[in-house]
């Protein structure tokens, strides 16, 4: 449904490059997800797919359609919500989703369904112009603006962004029943959690695509073991472990330090951490394997990308 | 269509919801004809003019009266002598006297030819100007009344002539200048400046990716402004007959008709300044420097173009206000029919279609 074939986008004359001879394709029907932190060259390869920029190099189809010759075929398919998805302030929440329903040639009623779940949180507000709703209250209104038609492909710029847990949670729960009304989705996203929702992930960084698969299989295919190490000093803890195994990358993760276990595939790692702890003087020691994660996944190929 | 009516509607809210935007499109008119109307004004009202009648016959009787009964001067009759008339005027009480000479209706009987000396204070150049030429024409009307109850030829005064303005009002010129001036701010200004606020705010780019076609984007921003300014139009139309007197000689139709014309030549370089423009304040600035102020200089509004240099001239002529500046004065004091301003018309229409098409070339369907 989307395929990119070696896609290279620089600015400024060359100078800055944003995507460098990224290819990837999504089946019709997926939910495809770009996971990657800001900068990455994300909105870069969205923009480009919603025909907005035109490619230093490679080729690109949207539903079949080359993006630079034949925009206005795509143009006239595909759902796109920017990044910097901004509402008409001075308009109200009605009247903005009325505005880009008819802009996009539906009707709010058509397709309310589709909001609903959405809607009806900020729906009391309706009257109210979008200049004076809270962050999270205009990124679902947005977000409602976005998907009010029923597009073929869906771009999704990062919608999550600005988000409190609950709508985030809400709105992919969204974005699984339009994938079952066959709409192919395109999302990108910051955050790692949001990957595991997705059929199918590119992990992205520096304009480049470090790995494209299932989220169970970038998990699975995680190189070494990894454990969770706990302690009572956690502060001296982590600076411990990175001084005395340097080789083996360790990171806060939440309340406990996530340690990869690289070139240590002989040794009993979690008896010998605990010795060696307890020598040094702390307390409460717990170290146990774990299954990665999508963020380890991706913690451990910027390392591997550093190094 | 039914997206097109929804986009023009969303721009109503716009202009309408936002308080700044409405004063300058409504406020703007009502000052600037009210500020060159009262404040700015030549015409010169109860100017204090003082008779020496060395005659003291009918036909001086008959002149001072009529000097008497116009609006313009109060009339103080008093024998003077010539140096206290001078005193008078040194001390600015007097900025006209009007002398007749002693044998004035014998002359005018038996010479057929009388003289009046009108002396007026110079020291405000245009405001003798104006008085003296208020005068001229007041002798001309009496002369004129003399000639045709009688066979003779009498003559009076040098002639000055006022032609178009016999009311001699300050109004006539203004008003079309003044049209011109708050079509131009706002059509062009308004319309740049709300393009290219959708393509800061990041709403141009969802635009640009919806079905709706990238030109009718333009024209919806375009239609809103188009009505706005036709109700400035009228605005400023029944003030300058209710409020200045000042009546439209021509066809009304065919001056409404020669707006939106002008309104939608202001509409494309708006349309043309927001493609170039990067942002808001560039925008008000290429709208500003580019458009207002020539339009205050090369239109004959306020400066005749007749006195400048040659190239200026020339330069003149590829501002649009130019010729609309002259098809109002030709419809509204003149009362010109399409017969006599087709060739300004023409021209308008031809500035018009060279920004639409640069326009529609230039329109950037993409972000880069």
């Amino acid at each position: 449904m989307v395929s990119l074939k070696n896609i290279t986008k620089t600015y400024n004359h060359g100078t800055v490059k944003a995507v460098d001879d990224v290819s990837f394709s999504v089946e019709k029907g997926e939910l495809f997800g770009l996971i990657g932190p800001d900068g990455a060259g994300k909105s870069s390869i969205f923009r480009m797919l919603a025909t907005l920029l035109i490619p230093d190099k490679g080729s690109a189809t949207v539903a079949g359609h080359d993006i630079v010759n034949d925009y206005k075929l795509i143009r006239s398919k595909v759902g796109y919500m920017p990044g910097r998805f901004s509402l008409y302030p001075d308009l109200s929440i009605e009247e903005n989703l009325d505005f880009f329903a008819t802009v996009f040639n539906t009707t709010v009623k058509e397709n309310y369904h589709l909001i609903e779940d959405i809607y009806v949180q900020i729906a009391p507000f309706h009257k109210r112009r979008a200049g004076r709703l809270s962050g999270g209250m205009k990124q679902k209104l947005a977000l409602c603006c976005a998907l009010i038609h029923k597009p073929t492909v869906l771009f999704l710029d990062e919608p999550t962004t600005g988000v409190d847990p609950v709508s985030r949670r809400e709105f992919w729960e969204m974005l699984k029943r339009l994938r079952q009304q066959g709409i192919t989705i395109l999302v990108s996203t910051p955050y790692m959690d949001e990957a595991s929702l997705c059929d199918r992930i590119a992990l992205i960084q520096h304009g480049r695509i470090l790995s494209i698969d299932t989220p169970q299989g970038i998990a699975a295919a995680y190189p070494n073991s990894l454990y969770a190490v706990k302690a009572t000093d956690m502060p001296r803890l982590i600076h411990v472990l990175s001084t005395y195994y340097p080789h083996m990358h360790s990171y806060l993760f939440g309340e406990v330090i996530h340690l990869d276990a690289r070139g240590m595939g002989g040794y009993n790692l979690p008896d010998e951490l605990t010795q060696f702890l307890t020598a040094e003087g702390f307390a409460d020691i717990e170290v146990k394997p774990i299954a990665p994660t999508i963020e380890d996944c991706f913690i451990n190929m910027l390392v591997r990308h550093d190094t | 269509m039914r997206q097109f009516i929804a986009f023009v509607k969303k721009e109503f809210f716009h202009v309408l919801r936002d308080r700044r935007t409405l004063l300058i499109l409504f406020g703007m008119p009502l000052a600037q004809i009210l500020i060159f109307g009262f404040a700015l004004t030549n015409e010169i009202k109860n100017a204090q003019v003082v008779v020496i009648d060395h005659a003291r016959d009918d036909a001086s009787r008959h002149i001072i009266n009529r000097l008497a009964a116009s609006s313009y001067f109060e009339v103080r009759e008093n024998v003077m002598d010539k140096n206290r008339m001078e005193a008078a005027f040194k001390e600015g009480h007097i900025k006209l006297a009007v002398v007749f000479p002693a044998r004035f209706q014998s002359d005018l009987n038996h010479q057929n030819h009388a003289q009046i000396q009108v002396i007026a204070d110079a020291s405000d150049p245009n405001g003798a100007t104006t008085l003296t030429g208020y005068v001229s024409s007041i002798i001309q009307d009496y002369q004129t009344e003399l000639n045709e109850g009688n066979g003779l030829p009498y003559r009076i005064t040098p002639e000055v002539r006022m032609l178009y303005n016999p009311q001699l009002k300050g109004a006539p010129n203004f008003v079309p200048g003044v049209m011109a001036l708050v079509l131009m701010l706002v059509s062009v200004m308004m319309t740049a400046i709300s393009i290219v606020r959708e393509k800061e705010t990041g709403t141009m780019e969802v635009l640009l990716v919806s079905p709706f076609k990238p030109m009718w984007v333009i024209l919806a921003k375009a239609v809103p402004y188009l009505l706005l300014s036709l109700v400035n139009v009228l605005s400023i139309l029944s003030m300058s007959v209710w409020v200045l007197d000042l009546p439209v000689a021509g066809n009304w139709l065919l001056l409404f008709a020669e707006s939106t014309l002008f309104i939608i030549t202001c509409l494309t370089l708006g349309i043309f300044i927001s493609i170039r423009a990067k942002s808001q304040q560039v925008a008000m600035l290429i709208s500003l420097m580019g458009m207002l102020l020539p339009t205050m200089m090369f239109s004959g509004f306020m400066f005749p173009i007749e006195n400048m240099p040659v190239p200026l001239q020339i330069f003149a002529n590829i501002v649009p206000a130019k010729w609309f500046y002259i098809i109002v004065k030709s419809i509204m004091i003149k009362g010109v029919g399409l017969e006599g301003i087709w060739r300004e018309t023409l021209i308008l229409c031809g500035i018009t279609l060279f920004f639409f098409v640069i326009s529609l070339k230039s329109f950037k369907i993409r972000l880069e």
